[in-house]
């Protein structure tokens, strides 16, 4: 089905574009972009008054599948990843069993491909096992599918592995995500160390765990050059490293998610397990840092850490709940109200941080509406408004902080390879 | 006079004038347990639930003696004879407890906020928070405050030195927020591996000196060293740890001459406290104990009254 976009804002960070223009997308293509004609047999499309920009895109998601299916399946995970506005996800290797060879890389894609919603993009564990000690089969994996590797929740601590790691992945020129802590210094924490960890008595994990391990990464980076991302930054220092090394022009990149910059520790005050995740919700100083670092470009991506969980692994008290929240379903109504309509960031930067750079990071060749690209379109409605009702999620899971908020600017229609996935455009 | 809230979840939210009318009440409660024949009928036909998932020996049996003294019903619940070693969840647990109708809860665990979640799950049944993992213990700071009152007729003023393994004692923290309320002058001590970040928000000065710590104290309260978590290299050795902030006569002799010596126990005799002082004439460790069953029957006395004018 050929589809024009008709009377949309465009914004496309990649050919430097931010005007209206009618999209035309043709064969799972974007075939034209300009002043366009309906012709005979074209599905028109009216989004005068709204933004029209190359699909978003979240490199960080949990989907559970295989293993924990009670907590989310591929095929939830893709409902809410495309009612969230995504066309594309990259999602983690810590399932049951870990995806840490070919055929649990292509059991994913198979499962993805059933539910043809979303494109799915695996990430490759870097150990057996997520085991920390032997390297996973990341050859064979990326020669599946896979397009980074990472031992996301159970972070690689042995610097000798973590080198090995980096400079075998040079062979295939994929990323390492990594998730920075160093768990000695972490200790089984459950909260941000500091005046509320001790206020409230829970055992803290202080931001020094994170920006050790950021710093290792940044070092063994400029030994092995390789590209290295640093996952949910969250802690000032942690990005201050990452600022640092980019002025260095090494290969360092990071992500950030919405809660990370949307909610601080004072929240665990209410010893409500919705706030337990890992890195944990940090200070308002930390806070205030990440949404500089969003606006300054330091920060290059936004990305949810989507971490559905069952309520049976969340109503237990504080310390006893499972860690994550989810995120794929509120991400762009959170930047839409916080960022972009508080002018912290233009449209541009969250399309280069929510598909551009995430597309380069991951070597998608996606993240653009240049013509004989994918046709993968996210719409946004900057009007519309939405109260947040996890009741109502498209995903399984209903662990999110920001239920009952109201927010302003959603996602309308999403496209993937010239398809509509998701219209809620009235 | 009921208190202002349903619940004693804690010291922080606990407003200084429901601290004067627990201490008030607890004194005119101590009367009866001097008696030959212990009870009143106060609180006859009220249920009283010990929910205790921590071993305790002192906190549960001065909660059940509170209860018996006022005549009401009280059930222990603990964690190794119960449905708790099955698997049961909190709010599981919460729920059936509810259905039975109690009046009050009474509940340690090892995790902060349990009595929270209870509380949003148990309905009308007020909650008493007997122990928290490392965040409040609040019965326990208000027998403090009335063996202190008692002894030096205020608190407000007064030096009050809380001395050891402050990072994971919940005493320390309800302690330290019920002496500030009532204006007393605290002082924070032990090694720095065992004082959590930013303790002074609490209102008190910090030092790893004991001798500063004790230096024209007041009141000295010495807290419990852990000793199952000495593989955790927050000390290098007992006998270190005792040579640095264990409590003796040569220290003690800092303090001023009528200085009272106050433990939660259970005591570590030749760990944090030489058996000589807590033995000793300056100790008031037992009277303590004895105010706690007062204390605690006032707290049952007021909530239960809460409940009574909030039904009307």
């Amino acid at each position: 089905m050929t589809i024009l976009l008709k009377g949309g804002e465009v914004v496309d960070p990649a050919q430097d574009l931010k005007k209206k223009a009618d999209v035309l997308l043709e064969k799972g293509r974007v075939a034209k972009l300009g002043r366009i004609a309906a012709q005979e047999g074209w599905r028109v499309v009216n989004v005068s008054g709204m933004y029209v920009m190359p699909g978003l895109i979240d490199m960080h998601v949990h989907l559970r599948e295989p293993g924990q299916e009670y907590k989310e399946t591929i095929e939830t995970g893709s409902r809410a990843a495309v009612a969230g506005g995504f066309t594309s996800i990259a999602c983690m290797p810590n399932t049951e069993p870990v995806n840490d060879c070919e055929a649990i890389t292509r059991y994913i894609l198979e499962k993805a491909r059933q539910a043809n919603l979303v494109n799915i993009h695996p990430v490759g564990a870097i150990t057996k096992g997520l085991n920390g000690k032997e390297l996973a089969e990341i050859g064979e994996m990326v020669r599946t599918g896979a397009v980074a590797i990472s031992d996301d929740g159970k972070p690689v601590q042995n610097n000798q592995i973590m080198r090995r790691a980096m400079e075998y992945s040079r062979i295939f020129d994929v990323p390492v995500l990594d998730h920075c802590e160093d768990c000695d210094l972490a200790a089984h924490g459950v909260m941000n160390e500091g005046t509320i960890s001790t206020e409230v008595g829970l055992r803290g994990m202080h931001a020094v765990a994170e920006e050790l391990q950021v710093v290792r990464d940044i070092m063994l980076s400029r030994l092995t050059g390789t590209r290295v991302h640093i996952c949910h930054i969250s802690c000032e220092e942690a990005l201050n490293a990452v600022r640092e090394a980019k002025a260095k022009g090494l290969r360092v990149t990071c992500e950030v998610a919405p809660h990370h910059f949307m909610l601080t520790d004072e929240n665990v005050r209410t010893y409500n397990p919705d706030y337990r995740m890992n890195p944990p919700l940090r200070t308002g100083r930390d806070v205030e840092a990440m949404i500089s670092g969003l606006a300054d470009g330091s920060i290059d991506c936004i990305a949810t850490d989507h971490a559905p969980h069952a309520r049976i692994d969340k109503d237990l008290t504080f310390e006893d709940a499972a860690n994550g929240v989810i995120g794929l379903e509120t991400s762009v109504p959170l930047v839409w109200e916080h960022l972009v309509r508080k002018e912290v960031i233009s449209v541009s930067r969250m399309v280069e941080l929510m598909s551009l750079n995430p597309s380069r990071i991951l070597g998608l060749d996606r993240g653009t509406l240049k013509v004989g690209s994918v046709a993968d379109v996210t719409v946004i409605d900057p009007e519309k408004e939405i109260t947040v009702d996890a009741s109502q999620f498209e995903s399984k899971a209903r662990n999110c902080p920001f239920d009952g908020w109201q927010l302003r600017g959603a996602p309308v229609l999403t496209i993937v390879k010239g398809r509509v996935v998701w219209n809620r455009l009235s | 006079m009921p208190l202002s809230g349903k619940n004693l979840l804690g010291i922080a939210g606990l407003p200084v004038s429901d601290i004067r009318l627990i201490l008030n009440s607890a004194r005119s409660f101590r009367e009866i347990s001097a008696r030959a024949i212990k009870k009143v009928p106060t609180l006859r036909g009220r249920t009283v639930i010990n929910l205790f998932y921590e071993p305790s020996t002192r906190t549960r049996s001065s909660f059940e003696i509170a209860a018996k003294r006022l005549s009401a019903d009280s059930l222990n619940f603990s964690a190794s004879s119960s449905s708790v070693s099955k698997g049961e969840t909190l709010i599981d647990t919460a729920l059936n407890l509810q259905s039975m109708r109690p009046d009050i809860i009474i509940i340690r665990h090892k995790a902060a906020g349990a009595p929270h979640l209870l509380a949003k799950h148990c309905g009308d049944c007020a909650v008493i928070n007997a122990g928290d993992g490392m965040h409040e213990h609040p019965t326990q700071a208000l027998l403090d405050a009335l063996t202190i009152e008692d002894k030096k007729g205020r608190l407000e003023g007064l030096k009050v030195s809380i001395i050891g393994d402050i990072t994971h004692s919940r005493v320390a923290r309800s302690n330290a927020l019920l002496l500030k309320k009532m204006g007393a002058d605290v002082w924070i001590c032990g090694p720095p591996t065992l004082i959590p970040i930013d303790f002074e928000q609490y209102g008190g000065t910090v030092t790893y000196d004991m001798l500063e710590a004790l230096s024209g104290a007041d009141v000295v309260m010495m807290l419990r060293t852990q000793l199952e978590r000495q593989q955790e290299v927050f000390y290098p050795s007992v006998k270190e740890y005792f040579s640095l902030y264990g409590l003796n006569r040569k220290k003690l002799s800092a303090a001023k001459k009528d200085v009272i010596v106050m433990h939660p126990g259970p005591i570590n005799r030749g760990v944090e406290i030489d058996p000589e002082i807590a033995d000793g004439d300056l100790s008031v460790i037992l009277e303590q104990v004895t105010n706690g069953v007062a204390v605690r029957m006032a707290i049952l006395y007021l909530l239960l009254g809460a409940s009574e004018e909030g039904s009307k």
